[in-house]
């Protein structure tokens, strides 16, 4: 309210960039709306932001592509970007919050080989995550996929910065000196306070899942358990003597961000600050 | 024992690539098989689950699942992490130039006992390409691609130019189509596909790697194909023909519109070119690649692949049985060339492909003259590491176009690549 009549002038540098940017990023989008709608024979021959005709027989070839095994796929990154980011997000949660709140021997080792493990690439770990799951036994299989999403260090580290900001010491401390547990403290002081960064840390998840492509693709033989991504790569590099089915590919691209885009203006609304967040005068 | 002595020296790859601490498949003696012996096949062939569908309807004894895969290095790549870690699935499909590799990290077994019977079902070329030169078997012929001449029938018969028979015409129609309209180009170079230029070094006679006794000779850069390398070379300093990457939408569009007249590509170009190039049906033809001199008759291989069978697999014998009916059986291979749409390896298999693809039917005889051309390939061995030298042609060739500098230099700086990293690999070399 303050700012009312303040208005600072449109700095023209900033929104070039700006718009700038943006361009670089929805225009692929466009021309992945664009270019799904092209049939076979319209895909490479009319202008490449031309709208085509053929997006409905595209989704029903695609439907139809073995049984509609591309829904299939869909299911399977669903759970795995669902599930996974459930938890991850639980564990994270879980260890921000301890790293930020309790003084315990070993706590700052921890931390610091936390942020080590923010250095080191997933795409790094994959093969050898496969090599210790195909140990254990569960190399293709749902859980090769699952467990290695749920450890994110990034989302740990996260978490403890939002911890450590958003709860103050002062809140919990009138919490236990009313009489409340750790486990209460958590659930009812800490988790609301918190919910913001949980939003945050679940979409990057989610997100981080639903596209990961490497560690599915070395996980799973069975192309019943693919994700989206494994699965239209089948479609892409189908051999050298096979034409790649590249509508089918861009459609499946295009039905597989709807989802991402629907989450995001779903979950936006958690991003407000909360009206705790003035609970304690500092 | 020259294969012996071989797999001693090839053990050495791989192992570095990999972390330690895995166990290698259990491949110990067979055991007792107590009700249907379970097979899992990784292919990239569409519809194979159909046709495994097929087997196990006839096999009640044998079932095959069947996985789709992606293809390319990546697939071997996959496949090879799978075996070290013990996961492998029985049968594999292996692009050829990707069996070497398997065979030198052991992953997949020799099955030289066990498919003795159908070797006189494939070409001598063919059959090379799975036996690597050695005394054993690592795989059976699934399909091939040998390499043929497609051109615009109504382009060349508009610019007045016959059908090269000799690279020297193919040069000289080069130089007039170029003068006659600068934005048409007879054909192109491309430095995105070292199968195309494998293909045609095979032609020229090329034997980029073979295997002397316990040592692996390379000869990427030996006479003939340098003899391709400088041809091209001469041929994009001159800037006759199209440089440009194929497979992109403006390559697409140029073989659309016709500025791209003709394509030395492989037996499956009927598919590419109905998806990429649909103007064009119709208006194509076939004829056998130009030669490098006149009377002769050769071909060489772009693509196609074989079924192996993995080392670690409990069933060799199992898997065998189905590799061979996949194969060579007359209903297979009928189903192969419909439901999977390939060109299948086996003579037999070629003898079933009568009707022209839907967009050759301008040419009637297109499979006739298919399997006649198919029948001049030649091949050659793969080394263990293609994936290298493939990588390095695709950086030497790139800058060479872009510099405009010496096709045999960049031909000399992938010999070099390829030799170096085998040497690091561990390798023996011939001197």
């Amino acid at each position: 309210m303050t700012t009312k009549g303040v208005r600072r002038p449109l700095g023209l540098a900033p929104t070039a960039v700006l718009l700038l940017g943006a361009l670089y990023c929805l225009l692929p989008v466009c021309w992945v709306l664009a270019a799904s709608t092209k049939t076979r024979g319209e895909l490479f021959t009319t202008n490449a932001f031309a709208p085509g005709t053929g997006l409905f027989s595209n989704i029903a070839d695609l439907s139809a592509y073995r049984d509609g095994i591309f829904w299939q796929w869909m299911a399977n990154t669903a759970l795995y970007a669902g599930v996974g980011a459930l938890l991850s997000t639980a564990v994270s949660v879980l260890a921000g919050y301890a790293l930020a709140k309790f003084r315990f021997f070993g706590r700052n080792m921890i931390f610091n080989v936390l942020i080590g493990g923010i250095l080191v690439p997933a795409v790094v770990l994959a093969v050898p995550q496969y090599l210790l799951l195909a140990k254990a036994g569960l190399a293709n299989t749902y859980w090769a996929v699952l467990l290695p999403s749920i450890l994110h260090p990034y989302s740990i580290y996260l978490a403890r910065i939002y911890a450590s900001a958003a709860i103050p010491d002062a809140l919990l401390e009138a919490g236990r000196i009313d009489g409340a547990g750790e486990n209460r403290l958590l659930r009812v002081v800490a988790v609301p306070l918190m919910l913001p960064g949980m939003v945050t840390i679940f979409l990057f998840q989610f997100v981080a899942i639903w596209n990961n492509f490497l560690l599915p693709f070395i996980m799973l033989a069975d192309d019943e358990r693919f994700p989206l991504t494994v699965g239209l790569y089948t479609l892409l590099a189908t051999g050298a003597n096979q034409p790649a089915l590249y509508n089918l590919v861009i459609t499946g691209a295009l039905l597989s961000i709807i989802p991402l885009i629907a989450l995001f203006l779903t979950m936006q609304r958690y991003w407000r600050t909360d009206l705790s967040g003035g609970s304690v005068k500092s | 024992m020259r294969t012996k002595r071989l797999r001693l020296v090839m053990s050495a790859v791989l192992v570095g690539a990999l972390a330690a601490g895995c166990s290698s498949g259990g491949q110990e003696e067979t055991p007792q098989e107590t009700g249907p012996v379970e097979l899992t096949f990784w292919t990239w062939a569409p519809n194979m689950d159909k046709i495994a569908a097929v087997w196990n309807t006839a096999h009640p004894d044998i079932k095959v699942t069947v996985s789709k895969q992606a293809g390319g290095d990546e697939a071997a790549a996959k496949f090879l992490t799978a075996a070290k870690a013990g996961n492998a699935p029985d049968l594999v499909q292996a692009e050829y130039q990707m069996l070497p590799s398997f065979v030198a990290a052991e992953a997949v077994a020799d099955i030289k006992g066990e498919v003795a019977g159908v070797r006189d079902q494939f070409s001598d070329g063919i059959w090379n390409l799975v036996t690597l030169g050695t005394d054993g078997v690592y795989g059976l012929p699934q399909d091939s691609g040998p390499m043929m001449f497609y051109y615009r029938t109504d382009l060349f018969t508009k610019y007045g130019i016959a059908v090269p028979k000799t690279w020297d015409e193919y040069a000289a129609a080069a130089r007039t189509v170029h003068a006659k309209d600068k934005t048409v180009y007879l054909g192109g170079f491309s430095s995105k596909d070292p199968g195309w230029f494998a293909g045609l070094s095979q032609q020229a006679g090329g034997q980029w790697w073979s295997i002397t006794g316990e040592a692996w000779k390379v000869g990427i850069n030996d006479g003939p194909t340098k003899k391709v390398a400088d041809f091209w070379g001469g041929l994009a300093k001159d800037g006759v023909i199209d440089t440009q990457a194929p497979w992109t939408p403006e390559w697409n569009a140029a073989l659309n519109g016709g500025k791209i007249m003709s394509w030395a590509s492989a037996v499956w170009a009927p598919g590419v070119l109905s998806s990429n190039a649909p103007d064009g049906k119709g208006k194509w033809a076939i004829a056998p690649l130009p030669q490098w001199s006149a009377g002769e008759n050769y071909s060489g291989f772009w693509g196609g692949s074989s079924i192996a069978i993995a080392e670690g697999s409990k069933h060799k014998q199992a898997a065998a049985q189905f590799a061979s009916w996949l194969n060579t059986d007359a209903k297979a291979l009928d189903l192969l060339i419909k439901e999977a749409a390939i060109y299948p390896a086996a003579k037999s298999g070629q003898a079933l492909m009568t009707t022209a693809p839907e967009y050759f039917a301008n040419q009637a005889d297109f499979w006739q003259q298919a399997t006649n051309i198919a029948g001049t390939a030649r091949g050659f061995t793969f080394g263990p590491n293609v994936n290298v030298a493939y990588s390095a042609y695709k950086d030497a060739f790139d800058k060479a176009l872009q510099n405009k500098s010496s096709f045999t230099d960049a031909l000399g700086a992938m010999h070099d690549a390829t030799v170096a990293d085998m040497k690091k690999s561990g390798f023996t070399l011939a001197s």
